[in-house]
């Protein structure tokens, strides 16, 4: 079997940031996809990290989740039932962190184009020149069974995506 | 919404809340200013956001008292009870 990656679409922030990046008019032609993502936004609290969510289809209810996380000093582990979007898997850097330092984070979603309901799997990092960086995995769910055909990410505390972030979705076709 | 103001406020680098918008199947990229619903969904997210991590907060406060009024009881010390634990 031959496992190839198409980069589908790419988006890098401009200088006025956004709040939110959106794949739309997903192609259903690919086995899986993969968002890899490089972030950094606006954060509220005097903490070097925020998280993101996503959503799939516009689709604002019926995700839930469940993350390992640690940060070099500590792990623990969290859930979310009930929640409105893939939520606290995507993880980015806030703005008083290190200077210019990005998350890096890779969502994988298999099945994406079939019956089954949504699950994903993340694995996330984000980046401090100091003590204290987080790396979390993550599986989520949504339960509907609509092939996904957009995808939207966005900062959980409603918080600007700065300049230089990048989205890329690749798809993934085995042959 | 005190909360929401407060996240709202620190939200300065864009006056109006905007998505970046790629099509995958033509490659366009357009940038549009945020729906009504979906500035809605956001403010709602938000909220609910900040008060799941302000209960997640309590929570960790309160057993970390409840821890040390337990080592207190016992009469140990954070790094003896890492030992009966080991």
């Amino acid at each position: 079997m031959t496992t190839s990656w198409t980069a589908i679409a790419s988006v890098t922030v401009g200088v006025l940031g956004t709040s939110s990046i959106d794949f739309t008019s997903i192609p259903g032609t690919y086995t899986d996809l993969c968002l890899k993502t490089s972030l950094r936004t606006n954060g509220v609290g005097a903490v070097t990290y925020a998280f993101m969510g996503m959503t799939a289809n516009g689709t604002t209810s019926g995700y839930s989740d469940i993350h390992l996380i640690g940060n070099g000093s500590g792990a623990g582990s969290f859930s979310n039932t009930g929640a409105a979007s893939y939520r606290q898997s995507i993880i980015t850097n806030n703005s008083i962190g290190t200077a210019n330092t990005f998350s890096n984070v890779d969502v994988y979603i298999p099945n994406y184009a079939g019956s089954a309901n949504k699950s994903i799997s993340v694995d996330a990092v984000n980046e401090n020149n100091g003590t204290g960086a987080y790396a979390i995995l993550s599986g989520n769910l949504l339960s509907n069974t609509s092939a996904i055909t957009s995808l939207s990410i966005f900062q959980l505390d409603a918080q600007t995506i700065l300049q230089y972030s990048t989205a890329t979705l690749f798809g993934i076709k085995n042959t | 919404m005190a909360i929401l103001d407060k996240l709202l406020r620190r939200n300065t680098m864009s006056e109006v809340a905007t998505a970046i918008e790629v099509n995958c199947a033509t490659g366009e990229v357009t940038e549009r200013p945020l729906t009504a619903a979906e500035i809605t969904q956001r403010e709602a997210d938000a909220v609910a956001y900040a008060a799941k991590k302000a209960e997640e907060d309590a929570k960790a406060a309160s057993d970390a008292v409840a821890k040390d009024a337990l080592l207190t009881k016992l009469g140990i010390t954070a790094d003896e009870a890492k030992l009966l634990l080991a």
